[in-house]
């Protein structure tokens, strides 16, 4: 199971990069493995005022389909149009291509909400 | 290998199969206007009735069925289908849904009957025949008890329907769609609702609680009076969706159990042929406070004669065109009519006894069991440890028999369930026994066998990925 | 008669294997208070005795002599090949096709369907069936409100009532707002439409059976942002043009006029197309073609994630059931007609109303209008329409759906006519009227 270190995590299995203001958005190793082969991705509208825990996306498979929860408020100002056309992204690289949307942090404190790779690994592990 | 051909690469331009009759010769320009008509004729195959017959017969010869091959879906009560339905149904099938009623007070006289009949089996007080599937009959009793609550002035503040996290599909898409909340409720080790979980989801903002009983794990929930009562007391409607009264025709009501409204699955219970996917039927009973609610038109009996009925208060409306799904209808009142009370009491008790007949068989096969009990009509089992439903399932079609549902309900996992029905022979239980044996056998000695099952069909497993990635919802036809 | 194979010798070796000593101890979980309900139901027939009965109502019902009736179901020629091959017990008694495999009769048939409907539609993306028109329409309008994400809908007058009965059903629940044009002429006028409005939907044939200006009404709709919904006869779209050519975003429609008898309305089923951008807010199921692991082409369900046993709350319906059987009756006579077959059957029915109409108007029973029709109209009558049509039954003729009064046309029925009419219809019914009108005239004068 990769979790990288240097992202934040939620227990719903989403991971969040930091860079400045901007959060960047996907789902963990973990999360697309238990997914299957992704179809589809539903992406939210650039513009989009969001609160944390609230569902902006939805990830596809032929069996199930899957919730995407935003791990922190703020504004969504970017989502990744290349999975449009090749959703498999999320499956070959779920940290890199395959990221699903950035959103501009409202409120920074809310990243201490989230978890650290090691107790990510633990709610993972425990699924 | 070749693909076997779509219609469209069969027949040659030019050819044709049947002949309309001759009508006087028109000027279509003249009569319906150069700008209404359309440039280019739709594509439709050209073959001849031979090739149009080699065709069809072929592709029926790709497919498993009642009549071909075991079925034994948890859940869908896959029952033969009886041939003089089908004779019964052709008496019918020219009346014309605009004639006047006085032409057609047969139809309306079996129509009048069959609601009697299906109200005396389930223990209700009036009833639509309407809706087209059960989940259109959930539609209906869902928008009926969101009416009932809105005239109580309660409509606001009634927000949430509770659902067992085994429910079917559509009870919380119905929910949804209506624009409830659903709330899952959990079910207990014991294979019944968790009543402790249940007091504590009940309250002044639960409009409705929609059961099924037994439920889907084929357990009968023993302490629904309780539970109707909880519900009752907390204001909420009961409502029973019907899927599962193969366990319990003729030997015990929903109506008596407390539920408020009821649908049936005459595709189920009652025979009406499954088609590949439908039409099926799902008529809606409820109790005297909900009868003027019922989507219209029901069918009355007055000195005159049978008449459609369209004076219902406070209906919820029409939820369809027409009647209901007429032809299926006849095929359904056929079915009570030629078991009557004492076939319907046995039928339910030869699908709890064929169920848990092969329920035990299957254990010994090496098939774990999820509750090992005593079930009702169908069972949840689960394949040995490190083998996979799926895989299980994809093997059983070699050996010319259908899988068990798989993967329903969620709450069990690697689910097979698994539904007889009473029209099978104990000969067929032990010949699956036996196949599900071969292929647990097979498993063991070989770990590439399961994984790349079926190896005999006519096609083997597909691609479901790129179906749904990249979709051909059509023939290309150029 | 109960189907069951079960000996006394099969009943005693299984329950010895369940472990309990009677069919009674199977129920012990039932509460003593449920058990034995006093079910009131006649008792079971033999199959000779049963028909008996069924035969009996059935003489209780009369479907012989000229039949003119329409208003949204029509009497067809349907070869006999289609349902000798449409109800071979494969197709009859086979499940939803979830296991691909073993269901490509099934998934194959439906795929092609999908096709046909597509160009008789000239939209690209059809699904597996719905359960009859209106519905249809109910779920197009649900679609447009998801879609656009406005609460609002435009239905032209000229819908089939019972369509738009459906429709204030299914929207009533969420509470969004339907709104109804009516009609100018016994046609929808063009006029401007809403910004916020989520679809406008015109039936073409309209109830009455007059033809609407489906693309300047398309144009109106999409000026304002909402979506076109095309209701359509698909008979008629052997000759008229279709919701695609006009810009249609869905075409919705029932599907009996293509292939399947009366049963007094059902069942038949319904359709829904649409255009490429609204593929994944498509209700119903869908097939798709792939490949299997050996590369040969195969079909299966596809596009699952949007239905109810995976998205539950969020579905896009609750749609479980398609009405397959009698879609593939449909897809069955569709390539038994052919395109000449199709056209010749639309052609005739057209000749044949038109020719009823002109013998009315010689016989001095004018019709409302002389905008064009396809293959019904409306018929002003000299009294009570549900009247009229008794009398018509009583001479074994069957004719006269009554107009209801919305339209505001007074007594008035609509009468269509098809292929399958005759001279001899068409004389019998015009001698019918006349008579009627002769003694209808003292009435006149008491009715109003």
């Amino acid at each position: 199971m990769n979790i990288p270190t240097d992202l934040k995590y939620a227990a719903s299995h989403e991971w969040a990069r930091l860079e400045g203001e901007v959060v960047t958005v996907g789902i963990s190793d973990f999360a697309q493995d238990q997914l299957g082969d992704v179809v589809f991705v539903e992406l939210p509208q650039v513009g989009r005022r969001v609160k944390a825990g609230e569902s902006v996306a939805v990830v596809e498979s032929v069996k199930t389909a899957s919730d995407i929860y935003a791990p922190v408020s703020g504004e969504i100002t970017a989502v990744n149009q290349a999975l449009l056309d090749a959703p498999e992204a999320i499956n070959s690289a779920p940290y890199g291509e395959g990221w699903l949307l950035k959103i501009h942090l409202s409120n920074p404190a809310e990243l201490a909400h989230l978890l650290d790779a090691e107790s990510y690994r633990q709610v993972a592990t425990e699924s | 290998m070749t693909d076997f051909p779509v219609i469209y690469e069969r027949g040659q331009p030019g050819r044709r199969a049947a002949q309309p009759p001759a009508a006087p010769k028109v000027d279509l320009v003249a009569l319906l206007g150069a700008e209404n008509l359309r440039h280019e004729p739709p594509r439709l195959p050209e073959v001849s009735e031979l090739d149009l017959v080699r065709h069809y017969t072929q592709l029926a010869h790709r497919q498993f069925s009642i009549d071909g091959n075991f079925y034994p879906l948890g859940s869908c009560t896959m029952k033969y289908n009886p041939k003089v339905n089908e004779e019964a149904a052709k008496l019918f099938s020219d009346l014309h849904p605009y004639q006047d009623p006085a032409t057609i007070q047969g139809a309306l006289e079996l129509l009048y009957n069959l609601q009697n009949h299906l109200m005396a089996i389930t223990g209700m007080d009036a009833i639509t025949l309407q809706p087209a599937a059960g989940a259109h009959g959930e539609l209906a009793g869902i928008l009926m008890i969101r009416a009932y609550h809105h005239a109580n002035g309660e409509g606001a503040q009634r927000r949430v329907v509770i659902v067992p996290d085994g429910a079917h599909g559509t009870n919380p898409a119905t929910a949804g769609m209506v624009g409830y909340e659903v709330q899952e409720l959990p079910t207990g080790p014991d294979g019944e609702v968790d009543l402790a979980a249940f007091k504590a989801a009940l309250g002044p903002h639960v409009a409705a609680v929609m059961l099924t009983n037994p439920n889907t794990l084929g357990i009968f929930e023993t302490r629904i009076l309780e539970i109707s009562r909880l519900a009752h007391e907390a204001g909420a409607q009961l409502y029973y969706d019907g899927a599962n009264l193969n366990a319990i025709v003729g030997r015990a009501r929903p109506g008596d159990m407390g539920f408020d409204v009821v649908h049936l699955n005459l595709h189920k219970t009652f025979t009406t042929p499954h088609g590949g996917g439908g039409p099926g039927t799902g008529p809606v009973g409820v109790k005297a406070h909900l009868a003027e609610y019922l989507p219209v038109p029901t069918v009355t009996k007055a000195e005159a004669g049978f008449a459609f009925n369209y004076d219902i208060p406070r209906t919820i409306g029409r939820l369809r065109s027409f009647y209901g799904n007429f032809g299926n209808l006849v095929r359904a009142y056929t079915y009570i009519r030629a078991l009557g009370l004492d076939g319907l009491k046995r039928v339910s008790a030869l699908a709890v006894l064929n169920a848990n007949y092969l329920r035990v068989k299957l254990k010994e096969a090496g098939l774990r069991i999820a509750f090992d009990r005593l079930n009702m009509h169908e069972f949840v089992a689960q394949p040995p440890d490190g083998l996979r439903t799926i895989d299980i399932a994809k093997a059983l079609l070699d050996y010319g028999v259908h899988p068990m549902t798989v993967y329903f309900p969620l709450i069990v996992k690697e689910a097979m369930m698994v539904e007889p029905t009473e029209t099978e022979s104990l000969e067929t239980l032990d010949a699956y026994t036996a196949v599900l044996q071969a292929i647990l056998a097979r498993a063991q000695a070989d770990p590439e066998y399961l994984p790349n099952a079926p190896y005999q069909t006519p096609v083997r497993r597909l691609d479901e990925v790129a179906a749904a990635r990249k979709p051909i919802l059509k023939h290309p036809i150029d | 008669m109960d189907y069951t194979p079960h000996t006394d010798k099969d009943i005693a070796r299984a329950l010895k294997v369940i472990g309990v000593d009677s069919l009674a101890a199977l129920f012990a979980d039932l509460p003593e208070a449920l058990r034995s309900p006093p079910i009131d139901l006649p008792a079971g027939l033999d199959e000779v005795a049963l028909l008996a009965h069924l035969r009996a109502l059935a003489a209780k019902n009369c479907a012989e002599g000229p039949n003119f009736l329409g208003g949204g179901a029509q009497r067809h020629f349907i070869p006999a090949v289609t349902a000798h091959l449409a109800m071979q017990s494969e197709f009859v008694t086979a499940y939803t096709p979830y296991q691909p495999e073993v269901a490509q009769g099934v998934l194959q048939a439906t795929f092609e369907y999908q096709t046909m409907m597509a160009e008789l539609t000239g939209l690209p993306v059809s699904n597996a069936s719905m359960y009859d028109g209106a519905s249809a329409v109910a779920e197009a309008a649900l679609l447009a409100l998801r879609q656009t994400g406005r609460r609002k809908v435009l239905v032209s007058r000229g819908v089939h009532p019972e369509s738009r009965e459906v429709l204030a059903t299914y929207l009533h629940a969420i509470e969004a707002e339907i709104a109804t044009v009516t009609l100018a002429e016994l046609t929808t006028p063009v006029t401007a439409v809403g910004q916020d409005v989520a679809c406008l939907i015109v039936q073409n044939p309209n109830y009455l059976g007059y033809l609407e200006p489906i693309a300047a009404l398309a144009e109106t709709a999409h000026a304002a942002g909402a979506l076109f919904v095309a209701a359509v006869e698909p008979l008629s779209l052997a000759l008229l043009k279709s919701p695609g050519e006009v810009g249609a975003d869905i075409a919705v429609g029932d599907g009996q006029t293509i292939g399947n008898p009366l049963n007094l309305g059902g069942p038949s089923f319904g359709f829904m197309v649409v255009t490429e951008a609204l593929i994944r807010q498509l209700p119903g199921r869908l097939v798709g073609q792939t490949q299997d692991v050996d590369g040969q082409r195969a079909f299966v369900l596809t596009l699952q994630a949007r239905e109810q046993h995976i998205r539950r709350s969020k579905a896009k319906s609750n749609i479980c059931s398609n009405h397959q059987l009698t879609a593939l009756m449909a897809a069955v006579n569709l390539a038994a007609l052919g395109p000449a077959g199709l056209r010749e059957l639309a052609t005739a029915s057209v000749a044949r109303a038109h020719q009823l109409a002109d013998a009315l108007r010689t016989a001095g029973l004018a019709a409302l209008t002389d905008k064009p029709f396809f293959n019904e109209f409306a018929l002003p009558v000299p009294l009570n329409a549900t009247v009229f049509r008794r009398l018509l039954a009583e001479r074994d003729i069957h004719a006269g759906v009554p107009v209801p009064p919305e339209y505001g046309l007074g007594n008035a029925v609509l009468l269509s006519a098809s292929e399958l009419t005759s001279d001899q219809d068409i004389a019998a019914l015009v001698t019918a009227l006349r008579e009627i009108r002769a003694r209808a005239r003292p009435l006149e004068a008491a009715h109003d």
